[in-house]
């Protein structure tokens, strides 16, 4: 849920509106925002779940490091929501357990 | 790999790393600013809550407006800053290695700043991995950063000023705040910050603690239970909140794995959320320029990460020969009167004692290098 | 349960009578004057800036506690938006034969309306009696404080300190 009118904030400042792809389903999103925002604001709240005991897991430190918010972004397993940013079309997969990253073969150009 | 020479390289752009860069800058240092989230300004923009201290502290005004202004300032003073830009290493001869976009850069500098801040405590109960539980400090971003209500009806554990301020931040968003929740048999934080969510009708049991949070596939309830003198619960004062959303305020532990990685001494000091490195009044480490300012040098707040800020700006701009050692004194007394003033007083004791700890092991440790 | 603001975050009686900010129950019939309910030793000084009669004093140590000078106090209400712990409310035992009136700052949205009747609460958050909102000010300087004056019976006006929230719709 959005705090569209906040007593200190003032109102939500208008942003350019996009559409998140979660596990195929369109949601709005602003552009820019945290991936894990979006999610939350729609309501989501089990990103991925742990490898052994297939537990649910959500938001914890929305700074990057906790890694609980590890979603599959775009195909790319293992990513932090809560610091990756919107882009138009974006699709994001709730994550069940570890996945292996695919290596691309470029990697030792960079 | 791509090279970046630069004379002071700040790793981290919150109030400490903004504050560093923006001194340095000033006395004309080229300094590269390096953060890797979008936008710069750590976690001081989703303080939202007028500061405390005194004038010169910029008391009495917000947190996001006083970093909007540190912000201009850093910009004025041109500093290069670096965002997007995640650093993965630091080398001993001061190298810093550094992933944007996806490539793979090297900046290498004449002094490091490390500020790179802290991150929230974790608390185990059962039920304390369901989505639903959350860092405080996770809360406060989604409601005041990205305008997102992490919950309705929500339990706060933890009455220090982080768990006081985003309960009252989480009202003021919009969500309720059933009751606050808190092990010790004393509020933590301020009293007024308390006397903001008492007015409000919420409720602070102290000595009591989360017995366990309910739920399938996510946070559907929690259960408190009373604590006696030894912490142990007292069976039979279980009591039950039907909440969506469980906040987590039980402090914070400075990010130091890049201190570790340059090889800096440590010191283990509980008050300050843990391990933290050694510095002397310049804010230099073990690793000579290598320089720490903000919560790494120990978990305190916003005010004093950009005192410290400060001063490792000026002292790394001085090393350089970019401020007098006459200028650079002036300005350092100045800066240090007004850490002192923040550590003051009943709230500030222990953090006092544990500042003076931490310079005094690290004159003990620059002894026995010299005698060696 | 023990009393005093570092175990409830409520001042005790005791807590408030010895508050150096807290005017006199006389100065307070009087008519408007600062009310500050600031009990703990905590570094912050804004109060005493925001005065421009001087009625406010902290001194050189900031941690010590704003002691309010009665007679140059006017009661103008600068140092309620100014004060980041929300402990400053103005009193008006004058007002009428039968109401006083309490200014204090509020944070939350909706915002009363003049004219509203509204619920006043203590300092613990329970409803005290009803009040009528006299005034709601929220200029830029505030930083996005409101600042709302109420009207209620006398004797609970030593009571009062804020009201209930609105429902937001």
């Amino acid at each position: 849920m959005r705090v569209e009118k906040h007593p200190i904030l003032g109102d939500l400042p208008q942003q350019k509106k996009v559409t998140l792809y979660y596990n195929g389903r369109p949601l709005e999103a602003y552009e820019g925002e945290p991936v894990a925002a979006a999610l939350m604001n729609a309501g989501i709240r089990v990103f991925r779940t742990t490898a052994k005991r297939k537990e649910p897991r959500g938001i914890f430190c929305a700074i990057g490091r906790c890694t609980d918010c590890m979603m599959i972004v775009d195909g790319v397993p293992n990513t932090r929501t809560c610091v990756t940013y919107v882009k138009d079309g974006m699709r994001v997969e709730k994550q069940e357990g570890l996945v292996a990253l695919k290596h691309t073969g470029k990697e030792a150009e960079k | 790999m791509r090279q970046i020479e630069t004379d002071i390289a700040v790793i981290g752009a919150g109030p400490a790393g903004l504050s560093a860069a923006y001194q340095a800058a000033a006395a004309g240092a080229k300094v590269t600013l390096i953060d890797e989230n979008k936008r710069p300004g750590g976690q001081l923009f989703k303080q939202i809550h007028k500061f405390f201290g005194s004038r010169e502290h910029h008391a009495g005004v917000r947190g996001y407006l006083i970093g909007e202004e540190l912000l201009t300032q850093v910009k004025e003073s041109g500093a290069d800053v670096m965002l997007d830009s995640l650093v993965y290493g630091l080398l001993p001869d001061k190298s810093v290695g550094v992933i944007h976009e996806g490539l793979n850069y090297s900046v290498k500098a004449k002094k490091i700043i490390i500020a790179s801040g802290a991150k929230e405590n974790y608390m185990a109960f059962p039920g304390s991995t369901l989505p639903g539980v959350m860092g405080a400090g996770a809360a406060q971003t989604m409601i005041n950063v990205n305008r997102v209500l992490p919950g309705k009806r929500i339990l706060m554990v933890g009455s220090g000023n982080v768990g006081l301020i985003v309960s009252y931040q989480l009202m003021q968003a919009g969500a309720e705040v059933v009751a606050l929740v808190e092990g010790a048999p004393k509020i933590g934080g301020y009293g007024v910050h308390a006397g903001k969510l008492r007015r409000a009708g919420v409720p602070i049991y102290v000595s009591h603690t989360i017995k366990q949070v309910y739920g399938k596939e996510e946070v559907e309830g929690v259960q408190i239970a009373a604590l006696d003198e030894h912490w142990n619960m007292i069976e039979g004062t279980e009591q039950d909140f039907d909440v969506d959303t469980v906040c987590l305020a039980v402090g914070l532990n400075p990010m130091t794995e890049l201190a570790w990685m340059v090889g800096c001494k440590f010191d283990y000091i509980p008050a300050f959320g843990g391990h933290v490195p050694l510095h002397d009044r310049n804010m230099e480490t073990t690793v000579k320029g290598v320089y720490v300012a903000g919560d790494i040098t120990g978990v305190e707040e916003a005010s004093s990460a950009m005192e410290e800020g400060n001063m490792a700006g000026v002292a790394a701009a001085e090393s350089l020969g970019y401020l007098s050692h006459e200028e650079a004194a002036v300005k350092k007394e100045q800066i240090q009167n007004r850490l002192n003033v923040l550590r003051s007083g009943v709230f500030g004791e222990r953090r006092k004692s544990s500042k003076e700890k931490q310079l005094a092991d690290m004159e003990s440790y620059q002894k026995g290098e010299m005698t060696r | 349960m023990r009393e005093g603001v570092a175990y409830t975050g409520v001042p005790s009686k005791e807590e408030l009578r010895q508050a150096p900010g807290v005017p006199s129950q006389e100065r307070m019939r009087q008519g408007r004057v600062a009310v500050i309910e600031c009990v703990q030793e905590i570094p912050c000084n804004p109060c005493e800036s925001a005065c421009r009669f001087q009625a406010i004093h902290i001194g050189e140590q900031i941690t010590d506690l704003p002691r309010i000078d009665e007679e140059k106090c006017t009661g103008c209400g600068a140092c309620v938006a100014a004060c980041p712990g929300l402990a400053i409310t103005v009193v008006d035992k004058s007002y009428s034969e039968t109401e006083g009136t309490i200014d204090f700052p509020f944070e939350y949205l909706p915002l009363p309306q003049k004219g509203d009747q509204v619920e006043a609460v203590s300092r613990g958050g329970e409803v005290v009696c009803p009040a009528r909102v006299l005034s709601v000010k929220k200029p830029k300087s505030y930083q996005g404080t409101a600042v709302v004056s109420i009207a209620v019976p006398l004797e609970f006006v030593d009571e009062v300190r804020s009201i209930k929230r609105l429902c937001r719709s």
